[in-house]
């Protein structure tokens, strides 16, 4: 076999790199950033969430707070979701659009009171999300503020919040315990968000640096086990989640990518970026999508897979895995409107019998997918 | 630091064969590149009375991250596969040179074996490689 070490480079650390060479976790460059892949078994790391508690670090991805008087008419440009249905407090998901409609990345925003958000992007697209954000804030009465002192920990799972609760003082745990889904408050120097990318339950929470380590430490006796991107990348497959740079990037919109939903068409004079081009190819029949897809038989589903149906390649796998939890292949792959039930995914010359569902495949410890 | 039992032959693609004393050789991935390749999901092996050819692919092991392909370190017959890595393929994991096998050769060139390397030469090239 043909193995690739990986290349040691000069990758930056998070505030948590220290724990992960004491936990035995292995290195990966990710976007830059030296993250651990897994601490010994992706899978062990996989399940204990979907059972129990897992902690990730997320520290590498791109915090920006913004600021000032126009910063909700500007998000309301800014952003296909509408941050007007929030409420203080609340979190929304949304992808930020080109004018001709191709996803430039996809976010969480938190309106955390008056005009201040905090926005959540990825790691891999830090530098052209910054130029873009900055150059279209030109006209708004706003500042953009990128919070680079800080760790970002995931702790999810069926028992993340009650772990979490243990670790924390009694002010901050009352105000989290309060917290509904997809809400954030502020704890002190703890930023505590009720989201994820896991499809468990569990927090999001922002530390500063200097208090990150004994956060995780603190969680880590607790009983909440490390667990590293591979875990996170099978458990965002399993919960339906697209991973942008794969199942979506600047050539497909969300019309195609499964998160119309996410596209706040109402109020119809709301002139998001990118509205015009997703208005004139609403509803178009030669609009693929995005589909979950479950091998019937044993394998693996991969990325860039041809997908068969009635005899002709209509597409193909965008991101495919093994689901520890199902213990099958699955994966999302962008076909032809049209494709639906049994379908085939070509592998290594042969073709395999898989079933084209709607995501998601896993949600609260629970299989769901349906066909 | 990974296993390498001294009683076994290696090739450079990470494969290793065990004589059997009767002309054919069991073989399997080494503990080196379990560890590489991580969590083993799916292991597609061929049938039995294929024919393999010494360097070219024999096999597939899948593991969370990739699918690598396993080259036959020698000529031969395909006589036995693991078929409880149909089910259990984390025994690669788990114990690479012994439930973990991947299959059984019966050799058609018995001098191919003296092409491989022995524990130490193996053990060099990895800790060469790292």
């Amino acid at each position: 076999m043909t193995l690739d070490p990986d290349s040691k480079n000069m990758a930056r650390h998070t505030p948590l790199h220290e724990e992960h060479l004491r936990l035995g976790g292995k290195l990966v460059d990710f976007a830059g950033w030296d993250m651990p892949l897994h601490y010994g078994s992706q899978i062990d790391e996989h399940n204990r969430v979907r059972a129990d508690a897992g902690m990730f670090d997320v520290s590498h991805m791109t915090i920006l707070d913004l600021q000032g008087e126009e910063t909700a008419p500007f998000l309301r440009r800014l952003l296909a979701n509408d941050v007007g249905r929030l409420v203080p407090g609340k979190a929304l998901y949304s992808c930020m659009l080109r004018e001709d409609g191709g996803i430039i990345d996809d976010l969480i925003v938190y309106w955390r009171g008056d005009g201040r958000y905090r926005m959540v992007v990825n790691a891999a697209t830090h530098d052209k999300d910054l130029d873009w954000i900055r150059a279209q804030a030109q006209p708004f009465a706003v500042s953009v503020t990128e919070r680079c002192d800080d760790a970002l920990i995931a702790v999810q799972g069926p028992r993340a919040r009650d772990k979490v609760h243990g670790v924390l003082d009694e002010d901050a745990r009352r105000t989290a315990a309060a917290l509904a889904p997809f809400h954030a408050a502020e704890c002190g120097p703890l930023f505590i968000a009720r989201t994820g990318y896991t499809g468990e339950d569990g927090y999001e929470i922002l530390v500063p640096a200097d208090e990150a380590a004994d956060l995780w430490r603190a969680l880590y006796n607790g009983g909440v086990h490390p667990a590293g991107l591979g875990a996170r990348d099978t458990l965002r497959l399993e919960a339906g989640m697209a991973l942008y740079g794969t199942d979506m990037d600047e050539t497909v919109t969300p019309l195609e990518s499964a998160l119309g939903w996410t596209v706040a068409w109402e109020p119809a004079e709301r002139d998001f970026i990118g509205r015009a081009a997703l208005e004139a190819r609403r509803g178009d029949p030669a609009l693929k999508k995005l589909v979950g897809l479950v091998l019937e038989g044993r394998g693996v589903l991969r990325g860039q897979q041809p997908v068969y149906w009635n005899g002709r390649q209509a597409g193909e796998i965008t991101s495919g895995s093994f689901s520890p939890f199902l213990k099958k292949g699955i994966a999302f792959a962008r076909v032809d409107a049209e494709v639906e039930g049994r379908c085939e995914v070509e592998m290594r010359g042969k073709r395999l019998t898989a079933r084209a569902v709607r995501p998601p495949f896993v949600r609260h410890g629970k299989a769901c997918y349906k066909a | 630091m990974s296993n390498i039992p001294s009683g076994l032959k290696y090739s450079k693609s990470h494969e290793w064969v065990e004589e059997q004393g009767d002309g054919s050789v069991k073989v399997g991935i080494t503990d080196h590149a379990q560890g590489l390749l991580g969590d083993m999901v799916f292991v597609e092996v061929p049938e039995d009375g294929a024919a393999v050819n010494q360097g070219e692919e024999c096999a597939v092991v899948e593991s969370v991250k990739a699918a690598s392909d396993v080259y036959s370190p020698v000529t031969g017959e395909v006589v036995e596969v693991n078929e409880t890595l149909g089910d259990t393929p984390e025994l690669i994991n788990q114990d690479p040179y012994g439930e973990g096998w991947i299959m059984r050769i019966q050799l058609s060139n018995p001098a191919e074996l003296e092409e491989l390397m022995d524990a130490d030469d193996y053990g060099a090239m990895i800790e060469a490689e790292d």
